[in-house]
């Protein structure tokens, strides 16, 4: 339980931010928002940069538009049997961006700069739940 | 205000190094820097250990290493602020010295990355990114440039053979610097063929993981006046954050807001421009970041960095000479050690000392050292 489930692999378990990975569970991509100055956060966070907020959960329609990426062939020790992957950056259409893997049924020539994609979450084997990034029409 | 000098510097050879521990390639660079500067060991008033630590199994390094090199009962400990760790340590003996707590400072940088694989490094610095948000998608150092590499493409029209001359340019260089990791001259093709490590980043955009030290010997300006045949003073500097993850950041990706802010504090300290600058070592951890470097630093416009070094005009000769002592690229760049390297360098320029890549009549020189994914800079001007 908590947040140890979460990414291909886990640094972290222990966050007030828990409820992220059962709302991936539940297929929606959560933000956060403060109640007082209306900024939204992804990735989320339980306190809000004026200090004075209080946050809620609001979920995020997953449209985005690809920033920059990059195909990774040369992975880290334990991503060795990954490689090649790519890893983009995108800007949700509310505002927030989010780094995140590329759906390896795009192909590596489709993908470019300023495309519409859809940031989808995903349960792998193993019971582990990540996001990624998929072309709009692809649920 | 008290000013600081560098009244000795000293570097081991960067290479994979075997053949020595972290304690011995220490010792090598303190060596040098103690005979260069003409004191003993006893008038050292404390010392610096700058590194990345997790690279080592010796927790708290300082410790074993002000011990090797007989810097106790002096105060020491680590500075870490990953591959600008030396560049920090600067920023620390300049004030012990300028406050007036401390006359004389040594600055040790160091790392030993090779006795891991370079899969096992990748694994240790793709931790430096956001450990929640990035990283367990596999991130790498290499990813993150190459991220910044992709955007500055698409926005200003970079190309890959333009990043390719970066590394041509350095490992050159190298050449003339036996210090230096690479000692062989590459072509633009030998970049272009070498294998994709992070697209559009091929092994030769890369800089290799390397073992090293570098030492500085710091001192006020009233010993520097008795001992220093040519004491060069630390003229301006500037230290700068960025936010670490990507989501946190301006969403250009083609500048390290973190280098402008740094290059700014500095100019104005040392009372020049980028224009006055005679030379620049600069952070070229990737090619992609050597043409970032000249823009944030004033050294071009945005976007003109690709076509500043296709025309050479950062070679010995150009408009502003960078890296002329082969770069992080070519010399190597064992993280800890490579600010102070740097400035090594600067300073045997402005002594007149550097031989075969000499910039005539060089007064200023300007250090550039990034951490992490740009994330800290510290940024160095030394004056004659
Ligand atoms: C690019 C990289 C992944 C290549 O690693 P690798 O494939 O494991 O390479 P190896 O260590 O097996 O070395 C193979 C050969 O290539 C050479 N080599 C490795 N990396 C090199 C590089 N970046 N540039 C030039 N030569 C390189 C080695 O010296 C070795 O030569 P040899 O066979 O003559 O001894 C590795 O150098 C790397 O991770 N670089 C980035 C380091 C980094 O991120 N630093 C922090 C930056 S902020
Ligand atoms: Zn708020």
């Amino acid at each position: 339980m908590g947040f140890a489930r979460f990414g291909k692999i886990s640094y972290v378990s222990e966050t007030k931010l828990q409820d992220f990975e059962k709302s991936l569970e539940a297929g929606k991509i959560m933000g956060t928002k403060c109640k007082k100055c209306g900024r939204l956060y992804f990735p989320p966070r339980v306190d809000c940069g004026c200090m004075k907020g209080e946050i809620e959960w609001v979920e995020l329609g997953g449209d985005c538009r690809l920033k920059t990426f990059t195909t990774l062939h040369f992975a880290p020790a334990s991503f060795r049997y990954e490689a090649p992957y790519t890893l983009g950056v995108a800007q949700f259409e509310e505002g927030p961006t989010v780094l995140a893997p590329l759906s390896k049924e795009i192909r590596e020539d489709e993908i470019k700069i300023g495309m519409s994609l859809r940031l989808v979450p995903v349960e792998l084997m193993g019971g582990r739940m990540i996001y990624e990034l998929r072309l709009p029409e692809s649920r | 205000m008290r000013n600081v000098a560098v009244i000795g510097v000293g570097q081991s050879k960067f290479a994979r190094r075997p053949d020595a521990s972290i304690r011995e390639i220490a010792f090598e660079a303190f060596k040098e820097a103690v005979e260069d500067a003409q004191i003993t060991r006893e008038e050292i008033q404390a010392s610096l250990v700058c590194s990345a630590t997790h690279y080592d199994k010796q927790r708290t390094p300082a410790g074993i290493i002000a011990e090797y090199l007989g810097l106790n009962p002096q105060p020491t400990f680590n500075v870490e602020a990953v591959c600008a760790s030396s560049g920090v340590g600067v920023r620390i003996g300049w004030s012990f010295i300028n406050s007036g707590l401390h006359d004389i400072v040594a600055v040790v940088g160091f790392q030993k990355m090779t006795e891991l694989s370079s899969a096992e490094v990748q694994e240790v610095m793709g931790r430096s990114g956001d450990v929640m948000w990035e990283s367990p998608f596999g991130t790498t150092m290499p990813a993150y440039f190459a991220l910044y590499a992709q955007s500055h493409m698409q926005k200003h029209g970079t190309t890959q053979e333009q990043m390719a001359k970066v590394a041509v340019k350095n490992h050159f260089y190298a050449t003339k610097n036996p210090k230096a990791m690479f000692q062989e001259e590459i072509t633009i093709e030998d970049v272009l063929k070498s294998r994709i490590i992070a697209s559009p980043l091929k092994r030769y955009d890369c800089c290799a993981n390397s073992d090293g030290a570098a030492c500085l010997i710091l001192a006020s300006e009233d010993v520097a006046a008795k001992i220093a045949d040519k004491p060069v003073w630390v003229a301006g500097l500037g230290l700068a954050s960025s936010p670490m993850t990507l989501t946190g950041r301006d969403t250009s990706y083609d500048s390290f807001d973190c280098t402008v802010e740094a290059a700014k504090q500095a100019y104005r300290m040392a009372g020049v421009g980028p224009d006055d600058v005679d030379l620049a070592e600069v952070h070229d951890c990737f090619t992609i970041t050597e043409i970032l470097n000249y823009e944030d630093l004033g050294f071009c416009e945005r976007g003109q960095g690709g076509k500043l070094v296709e025309e050479e005009q950062t070679y010995l000769g150009g408009k502003i000479p960078v890296n002329i002592d082969g770069g992080l690229l070519a010399k190597g760049h064992p993280v800890g050690a490579t600010g102070a390297s740097q400035i090594r360098t600067l300073v045997k320029q402005l002594r007149g000392e550097a031989g075969a890549t000499q910039v005539e009549e060089a007064k200023v020189g300007l250090a550039h050292n990034l951490g992490g994914i740009g994330m800290y800079c510290a940024v160095t001007i030394l004056k004659t």
